[in-house]
């Protein structure tokens, strides 16, 4: 591999890494909220306890979302120095505000809830965790507008000199159509990664506390909505994609001809090649109906798409890797739609009722508990939402190939033009090695801090507290 | 405009400096902590502030994006390995810190506090270096970029006298803001020993300080020797709060040098003065100078308030007589 393939890795693993603890943050910075807004108004106990043990969860996981979103900052002038020269103007405000508007609100916020529990009135503590989550919204929402600028260019003009892009408005930039359709679709995706989470470990412990079950069932809830929030949100996505960027759409389908009524593949067998026909199982009539909103509407194929570019950009290839985009596409809404299927069978499975419903065949059968099989293999609940995020992402920075901003700006231009494979290799062994041990101490911790018993020992009587230092 | 972005910017660098230096010197003080618990009131005291502080980094960065974005480029990938560095660092460090106190077991809080100290130092050293290099210059050429072959092309400016020396005064600095905050922050046995750190390192420093000072004629030198002085005297009389603004006003004048060193250029360059970066060739355009202006002037004043108040909801000691974990 040449330095741009190394440098292109190092990005998609260390943001791939950043995106599996994030969509988890912020979807427990809200449902720490919601628990403990629920304990104030119900009064009871264990929303109390839920209430302080999403809070351990919740803070672990920041700890990792902080540190590797610190990459995340320094990695455009670290591996793309090109990028952010020509980009800057639009990138740098953004993130800048991103950091102000949000990642302080965040932090501070997080800590005084954290440590406030006996410092500060009960209204204002529990507004401080309210702060927490919306701070969280808001960084998800400026950075998927960084990204959707990407996606679809949007609010600049090129400098006729430097040929630089200048930023025109920031309004536009925040309301590009690929942001507002993206932002639904992938808080829906972290509220199915945190909801498996707190439902894996729900189930894990719901013999040991009563106040367990009642989290299985909370997680169970969020990871529902959350997938029909992904699935309403990425069906309107994909309209606007097709749109903006009719080639990813295309190669999402491996659909080489430009066709009427185009069909969308269940499965295929073979190589995904343009000249051998290969085997699948196809929905007639689906993937026009996901791009154009009409079962017959036609979707542009890739050679049209590629001849078009040719004409239009000049000689090269504008195909992405068609195999990567078909196969992480699938992948994406599989894990998704099977995450959602699991959280449904755990509600309707533990459903209170004595009710039985004719026909169904006994495992069907509503309130009949979790049974062994789940249990044991409970941690396909966490999983499979954090593999649809990762294979989503994957295919909607792969599939916008050769491009870094589409129309505008390619990859290859974008990296940092003094860049030496040694460093990359060196720096991709340690980013390698330093998060793979924190992912597993991080693995460790969620395991011990769930073992621990909900309600605390009451503590011994309080001695006096120390003056104030100032 | 631009020299306006430019104040601001060497604000955040400072704050950041200031803010996280002081928890950088509390990790490499851990093991004045005498046992677990001593060592778990030490982290206490700055629990609840680290995340914050480090804001001030991705703010700093995120402010030298969007208004110096040329500066940004050449300033990281020139320094490619000491920045991967610095994060792969400053994440082992985050995640030592809130990770300690979440497992009862010793070993696993034992761990935790060798890393936090050892990162922190290394932090510290590194964080340093750069400041060294910025006076230094790099060997950039005319696109901005610096050539070279292998790790040597990244890892080569750390091994010069300026970054040496840039080294070893951030390393006093942190252990002197360290020291000073923890002092403030506590009771018991970690104040007494904070303190006594404090005015010994304080003494050393100002001597060696003062010695720099005259053999190379440097008035800020002299500046600082005179303010860490200051800080070891007020920490032995139990003023810790004028010790460390003492020392927070030296390594703001320091780091306000730093910056400010070769006037209008911000970035030299060692090969040819007509590639080095200046202000006007770096900044950024018209647009986006006056987006961040707005945003900053909506978005800051309450950074600062919250960020204020709460220091103030944890502005008691924490006591190390017995605080239990
Ligand atoms: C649990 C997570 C999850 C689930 C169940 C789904 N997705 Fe998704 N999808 C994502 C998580 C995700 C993501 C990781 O959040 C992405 C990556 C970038 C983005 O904006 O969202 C994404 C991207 C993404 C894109 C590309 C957008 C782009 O290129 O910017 C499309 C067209 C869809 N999705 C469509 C769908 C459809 C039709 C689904 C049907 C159920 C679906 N997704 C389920
Ligand atoms: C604001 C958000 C983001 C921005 C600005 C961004 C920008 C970039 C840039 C500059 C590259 C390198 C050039 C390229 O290969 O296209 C890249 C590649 C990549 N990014 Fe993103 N990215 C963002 C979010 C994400 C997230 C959250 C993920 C995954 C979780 C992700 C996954 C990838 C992958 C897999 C690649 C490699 C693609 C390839 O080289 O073929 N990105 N992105
Ligand atoms: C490549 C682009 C990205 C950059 C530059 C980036 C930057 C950062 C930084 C610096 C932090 C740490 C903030 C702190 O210190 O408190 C962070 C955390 C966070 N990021 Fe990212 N990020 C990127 C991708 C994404 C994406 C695509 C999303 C969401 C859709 C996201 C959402 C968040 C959230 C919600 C947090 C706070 C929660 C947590 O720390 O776990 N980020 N990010």
């Amino acid at each position: 591999m040449d330095v741009l393939d190394l440098t292109r890795l190092q990005f998609a693993v260390v943001t791939i890494y950043h995106y599996l603890f994030v969509p988890v943050s912020i979807c427990l910075s809200a449902t720490a909220a919601g628990l403990q807004l629920t304990w104030m108004r119900t009064g009871k106990e264990k929303y109390l306890h839920l209430t302080k043990f999403t809070g351990k969860l919740l803070i672990v996981t920041f700890a990792v979302g902080v540190v590797t979103g610190l990459v995340q900052e320094f990695q455009f002038g670290l591996g793309w120095s090109a990028f952010a020269r020509f980009y800057g103007d639009v990138f740098g405000p953004t993130l800048a505000i991103e950091g102000m508007l949000a990642f302080f609100l965040e932090a501070t916020f997080l800590a005084l809830w954290y440590f406030g529990w006996d410092r500060l009135p009960r209204r204002v503590h529990a507004a401080t965790i309210v702060v927490v989550a919306v701070g969280t919204l808001l960084s998800a929402y400026i950075i998927l507008a960084a990204n959707s600028f990407m996606q679809n260019p949007v609010a600049y003009a090129l400098d006729p000199e430097t040929g630089r892009a200048h930023l025109t408005s920031f309004l536009d930039l925040m309301t590009n159509e690929v942001v507002l359709a993206a932002f639904p679709h992938t808080m829906g995706g972290a509220a199915m990664a945190g909801g498996g989470l707190l439902m894996a470990i729900g189930i894990w412990r719901a013999s040991t506390d009563e106040a367990f079950r009642t989290l299985s069932r909370v997680g169970a809830w969020t990871m529902l909505i959350g997938g029909a929030v992904t699935a309403i949100s990425g069906d309107h996505l994909g309209k606007v994609m097709t749109a903006v960027q009719p080639m990813k759409m295309a190669a999402a389908e491996a659909l080489y001809e430009t066709t009427t009524s185009a069909p969308f593949s269940i499965f295929a067998i073979g190589e995904l090649g343009h000249d051998r026909p290969f085997f699948s199982i196809e929905i007639p009539g689906l993937l026009s109906f996901l791009g154009t909103g009409s079962f017959g509407g036609t979707v542009q194929g890739i050679d049209d798409l590629q001849a078009q570019y040719v004409a239009q950009y000049g000689p090269g290839s504008y195909v992405p890797m068609i195999p990567v985009a078909f196969w992480t596409f699938r992948l994406m809404i599989g894990a998704g739609v099977l995450g959602m299927a699991l959280a449904a069978y755990h509600l309707w499975s533990t459903w209170e009722t004595t009710r039985r419903v004719p026909l169904l065949p006994e495992f069907l059968q509503p309130g009949r508990g979790t049974p062994g099989w789940l249990q044991r293999f409970i941690l396909i609940a966490p999983v499979l939402p954090a593999a649809a995020n990762t294979f989503g992402w994957i295919f909607t920075e792969t599939a916008r190939q050769p491009w870094l901003a589409f129309g505008i700006s390619k990859v290859a231009d974008g990296i940092s033009p003094g860049l030496t494979r040694a460093e990359v290799i060196a720096s991709l062994c340690g980013f390698t090695l330093v998060y793979g041990l924190l992912a597993l101490v991080w693995f460790r911790l969620v395991v011990h801090l769930s073992r621990k018993p909900l309600a605390p020992p009451v503590a011994a009587e309080e001695t006096p507290e120390p003056a104030p230092a100032y | 405009m631009i020299t306006f972005w430019f104040a601001v910017l060497v604000l955040a660098w400072v704050l950041y400096f200031v803010l996280e230096g002081f928890d950088f010197g509390v990790g490499m003080l851990m093991f004045t902590g005498r046992g677990e618990h001593e060592r778990g009131a030490i982290v206490r005291t700055v629990g609840p502030f680290w995340d914050g502080n480090e804001v001030w980094l991705v703010a700093a960065v995120g402010v030298t994006f969007a208004a110096f974005p040329d500066w940004y480029a050449a300033l990281m990938s020139a320094l490619y390995l000491p920045m991967v560095a610095i994060l792969l660092l400053l994440a082992v460090r985050g995640a030592a810190l809130e990770f300690r106190g979440k497992h009862d077991s010793p070993v696993w809080r034992l761990r935790a506090d060798i890393l936090l100290s050892v990162s922190s130092a290394g932090i510290v050293l590194l964080w340093g270096a750069v400041l060294g290099i910025l006076v230094d210059g790099l060997a950039l050429g005319p696109d901005g970029e610096v050539t070279g072959a292998g790790l040597g092309r990244s890892l080569g400016p750390l091994l010069t006298p300026a970054a040496g020396l840039g080294a070893l005064a951030a390393l006093l600095a942190a252990v002197l803001l360290g020291a000073t905050f923890l002092a403030l922050r506590t009771t018991g046995p970690v104040r007494r020993r904070a303190r006594d750190i404090a005015r010994h390192t304080g003494t050393f420093g100002a001597v060696a300080l003062l010695l720099t000072g005259i053999g190379t004629g440097n008035r800020l030198a002299l500046a600082a020797a005179a303010l860490v002085f200051v800080a070891g005297l007020q920490a032995r009389r139990s003023r810790e709060g004028t010790s460390f603004a003492a020392v927070a006003v030296a390594v703001t004048t320091t780091v306000v040098a730093v910056f400010t060193v070769h006037g209008d250029v911000v970035l030299r360059s060692t090969l040819d003065p007509a590639w080095s970066l200046t202000r006007t060739s770096a900044a950024a355009g018209p647009e986006a100078l006056r987006l961040i202006t707005v945003a900053g002037i909506l978005i800051l004043p309450g950074v600062l308030l919250y960020q204020a108040w709460s220091y103030w909801v944890f502005r008691r000691r924490i006591a190390s007589e017995r605080v239990p974990s």
